[in-house]
């Protein structure tokens, strides 16, 4: 076993479970409550599968109402809630607890409104990334931010951990592209904030919610701005026989006053695990691989890679790939996006999720590659490189407690030093119950009781996914509203 | 009256421990170039951030830099420009609305949320704005995001803080991200309009592929006599030429556009930023509100038809900036608006107005009721003893 600790259960709270379940199933009828011991395995854990705890009952509402009910009902009981979307998280954001309700938006999934003159789109929490872009695809628009993870994850699950995506150079993440939310406080009271207009008077609630990871309140609406696709987008390799000079050649880029939509890094052990998954025509025979996408018309991307290029040759690029068609632009972010899945295949991984300031690229590269090789561990590089988000995987055998336990201290280690070279412990992931005992390395006392006494203003007694994001020791707990 | 000028984090955190222990309420400033916004604060001791001055972090290959609080925008912007770069918000600046003088300051840009016309393509100042320092009403000294632009480690109070109006704590360094300077920028001239046409243009212009950075629309006689609808585009050289023939074709329907040349574009842009076309007479509210775009025609056609108004839009018609002779409208028009906005959706903000004006009504939108329960209590978990900018946004806020 790991070493994150998750609390041990509330008996009392144990022993009335068949109480509890009949009083959810009174609220949310017919299947909407999953309480059967089988059915409960698949929402034992999220995509930090390392650690699995199967939870007391699992409500799917299909209504606000029916998330409010719940939501009051769970207050009242005192039983803990666990919001999930789609368990795509890579930090544990939705592992339950034995004692937990997980309440999912999932069958919240429709589309409520599109209104293209105002850029906007009106959806249940529960509707998947990738569905609203495709909703409003055909009319020339898209959604901005793109996790990997976008044909599962929810914007629920998006707006609880601020997802970011590899696009976010140019469009930012999703804080930057959600205008209001409909969100159920944990006393059952619906709170419309923001809407179809900009810039909510008062204080930033929408910008609080965004990256609270399910702490505050459970999402069931939302809405999103939607943009309009460029004209063309262009994806190119660019293979580097070192992953330094790629690093320089990415700095040059931005020090150049470029801005290119995407510049994705990867390294020689991802570059094979993608390639052999996705055949997406990757150089086999460098040390470090860019996927820089330029978008716009024909004249203005070739203007923007012609600039590239220059720069690229300066650093001593040995490989440059232009997609050639819709077909091969799709294959190249195929294999990046599949990064985390193809690693899958080849070994268990735990991926970090730091973010260093992107002139540290170089030195950090080269402390990652000691500290993985002093635990004798093998890593793959993937990341967002414009921004200096990490996302380096760790591979491991999870059947072997000792190299498990090497991997997460590893994974620590990482993290650690993105803190000391200027970064944060999570650029995109959140911190869940991943890097909750880590927050002190970042934070002081100080600033995390501030963080906790605004948390507590939604959740006095801590009953909102409990156990995540901050230590569990030192809790600080608020008055009842 | 006493002044408080800190010129360190250190002394700051002293001077606000003080005021704690001797529950004086302190007036927040920076350099006071927005005096006449907000409720009227009861204090008699104001902390400026002025002498909290200088860059700390210019790192223009990350895209990124820090400044103590109380540096002046125009210092900021001069850094960046030597690079290529820019604050991509395009803040306001307020001094032709108040008449003030003095420079306006990075920390209440980030302290009001302040932004300007590109808001539509690059979001608001919070959007930038991706860490800060501040000291809570308790004289903690508390960090909280960073200087790299992807952080979501814990709660977003930095997004909380913008916004604030120095009401949950004092600011003593920001970090914004920023963006290469669009290289040419010009834009595109559509005349006599009526509103609802004029935003219908507006809207489709945003939903273009060609990006366009700025979309107002001048009703006649605000700006000459001839209706204005204004669409900022940019790009370097060919690609402006590209954006500006296919936006003019795209947007034939409305009729034929006239170009208007980088200088006199940047002139006008500043204007419509700065609320210029309103600033006259002196002695009229301002208001600022929000509604969605496909909206604002509507909404201003009905509340002007029971008040004698100027105004104009900017935001793709979502932003509507409204002036009111408070002689003739005693409330400045608050109720009606607000009560058009009922039903409209969105918000609204009076920007200046008379003292007495200020202490009568609700300068900043009323919130229901759940919500302004939830601001106490954020408001109480920041500043428990209530001595910063109290009541400056709702009773007791």
């Amino acid at each position: 076993m790991g070493t994150i600790a998750i609390p041990e259960p509330n008996m009392d709270i144990l022993a009335r479970r068949q109480e509890i379940v009949q009083d959810l199933q009174k609220l949310v009828s017919g299947e909407g409550v999953i309480s059967d011991p089988t059915e409960l395995v698949p929402y034992e854990t999220d995509a930090f599968t390392a650690y699995r705890r199967v939870p007391l009952a699992v409500v799917l509402p299909q209504t606000t109402e029916q998330v409010a009910a719940v939501l009051k009902y769970c207050n009242k009981a005192g039983v803990p809630v666990i919001p999930r979307g789609a368990g795509t998280s890579l930090s544990g954001g939705a592992i339950p607890q034995e004692d937990a309700i997980v309440i999912g938006v999932a069958k919240m999934s429709r589309v409520l409104d599109v209104n293209y003159s105002n850029r906007t789109a009106t959806v249940q929490a529960g509707i998947t990334n990738l569905n609203v872009s495709d909703h409003v695809g055909p009319d020339g628009f898209f959604y901005a931010p793109d996790p990997s993870s976008q044909l599962a994850c929810t914007i629920a699950g998006n707006i609880g951990m601020n997802s970011g995506g590899a696009h976010c150079l140019k469009y930012g993440v999703t804080t930057n592209n959600l205008l209001g939310v409909k969100m159920v406080m944990l006393d059952g009271t619906v709170l419309d904030i923001g809407g179809e207009h900009l810039d909510a008077p008062g204080y930033d609630l929408l910008g609080l919610v965004c990256g609270s990871e399910g702490q505050i309140g459970i999402i069931t609406e939302a809405v999103v701005r939607i943009l309009p696709k460029p004209e063309g987008a262009r994806p190119v390799l660019f293979g580097f026989e070192t992953a330094e000079s790629a690093g320089e050649c990415v700095a040059s880029i931005i020090a150049a006053g470029l801005v290119p939509v995407a510049m994705e890094f990867m390294d020689k052990l991802a570059i094979e695990i993608c390639e052999a998954f996705a055949k997406a025509g990757y150089p086999m025979d460098v040390a470090a691989l860019l996927i820089i996408e330029v978008e716009g018309s024909e004249a203005e991307m070739r203007e923007q890679l012609g600039k590239i290029i220059e720069i690229a040759r300066r650093h001593g690029v040995k490989t440059i790939k232009e997609s050639q068609s819709a077909m091969e632009a799709a294959a190249i972010w195929k294999g990046r996006k599949s990064a985390f899945g193809a690693t899958g295949r080849v070994a268990d991984y735990i991926c970090m999720d730091g973010t260093i300031p992107t002139g540290q690229l170089p030195y950090v590269l080269a402390r990652m590659a000691q500290i993985t090789d002093h635990y004798g561990l093998r890593v793959a590089n993937v990341f967002h490189a414009g921004d200096g988000n990490l996302h380096p995987l760790i591979l491991y055998d999870v059947n072997d407690p000792a190299e498990r336990q090497k991997a997460e201290d590893a994974g620590n280690d990482i993290l650690t030093l993105c803190v000391e070279v200027g970064g944060c412990l999570t650029g995109e992931h959140g911190v869940g119950i991943e890097k909750r005992d880590l927050m002190r390395v970042q934070f002081t006392e100080e600033d995390l009781r501030q963080q906790m006494l605004v948390r507590a203003v939604f959740d006095p007694a801590w009953q909102l996914n409990p156990a995540k994001v901050f230590p569990l020791d030192g809790r600080v707990s608020g008055q009842a509203a | 009256m006493s002044d408080l000028t800190p010129a360190s984090e250190a002394e700051l955190v002293s001077m606000v421990q003080q005021a704690m222990s001797d529950a004086t309420p302190l007036f927040v400033r920076g350099n006071g170039t927005r005096s006449g916004l907000g409720r009227t604060v009861q204090s008699a001791t104001t902390l400026s951030t002025s002498n909290l001055s200088g860059i700390t972090l210019l790192e223009p290959a990350e895209m990124v830099f820090s400044a103590k609080a109380g540096t002046p925008v125009s210092v900021v912007e001069a850094a960046l420009a030597e690079h290529g770069q820019a604050l991509t918000f395009e803040p306001m600046d307020h001094r032709r609305l108040y008449g003030t003088d003095k420079e306006p300051t990075i920390g209440a840009v980030a302290a009001g949320n302040i932004s300007g016309p590109r808001r539509i393509i690059s979001g608001a100042a919070r959007d930038s704005l991706i860490g800060v320092r501040f000291v809570n009403g308790k004289g903690e000294l508390i960090k909280n995001g960073g200087r790299v632009m992807k952080n979501v480690t814990g709660l977003d109070l930095v997004k909380l803080l913008s916004g604030s109006w120095g009401t949950l704590g004092i600011l003593s360094e920001v970090t914004f991200k920023v963006l290469p300077k669009p290289i040419h920028s010009a834009t595109l001239q559509f005349s006599n309009l009526a509103d609802d046409k004029a935003i219908a243009a507006l809207c489709e212009a945003m939903k273009s592929q060609f990006e366009a950075s700025g979309a107002a629309h001048l009703p006649a006689g605000l700006d000459g006599d001839q209706a204005k609808t204004l669409i900022r585009l940019e790009g370097f050289e060919t690609q402006l030429r590209y954006r500006l023939d296919q936006m003019a074709k795209y947007l034939s329907e409305f009729g034929k556009a006239e170009e208007i040349a980088e200088a006199e574009s940047a002139v006008l842009w500043q204007g419509i930023r700065d609320c210029g076309p309103l600033a006259e007479p002196t002695d009229h509210a301002v208001w600022k509100i929000s509604v969605a775009p496909t909206k604002g025609a509507d909404f201003m056609a009905r509340f002007a038809s029971t008040h004698d108004t100027r105004y104009f839009f900017d935001w793709s018609g979502g932003l509507i900036w409204v002036a009111i002779d408070p002689q003739t409208h005693a409330d400045a028009g608050a109720s009606a608006l607000r009560k058009l906005l009922a039903e409209t959706g969105g918000h609204a903000t009076l920007m200046r107005g008379p003292a007495d004006l200020r202490s009568r009504i609700e300068v900043f939108h009323p919130q229901p009721a759940a919500v302004m329960r939830i601001t106490s209590q954020i408001k109480n978990t920041f500043d428990p003893q209530n001595i910063f900018n109290p009541g400056f946004m709702y009773s007791g806020v």
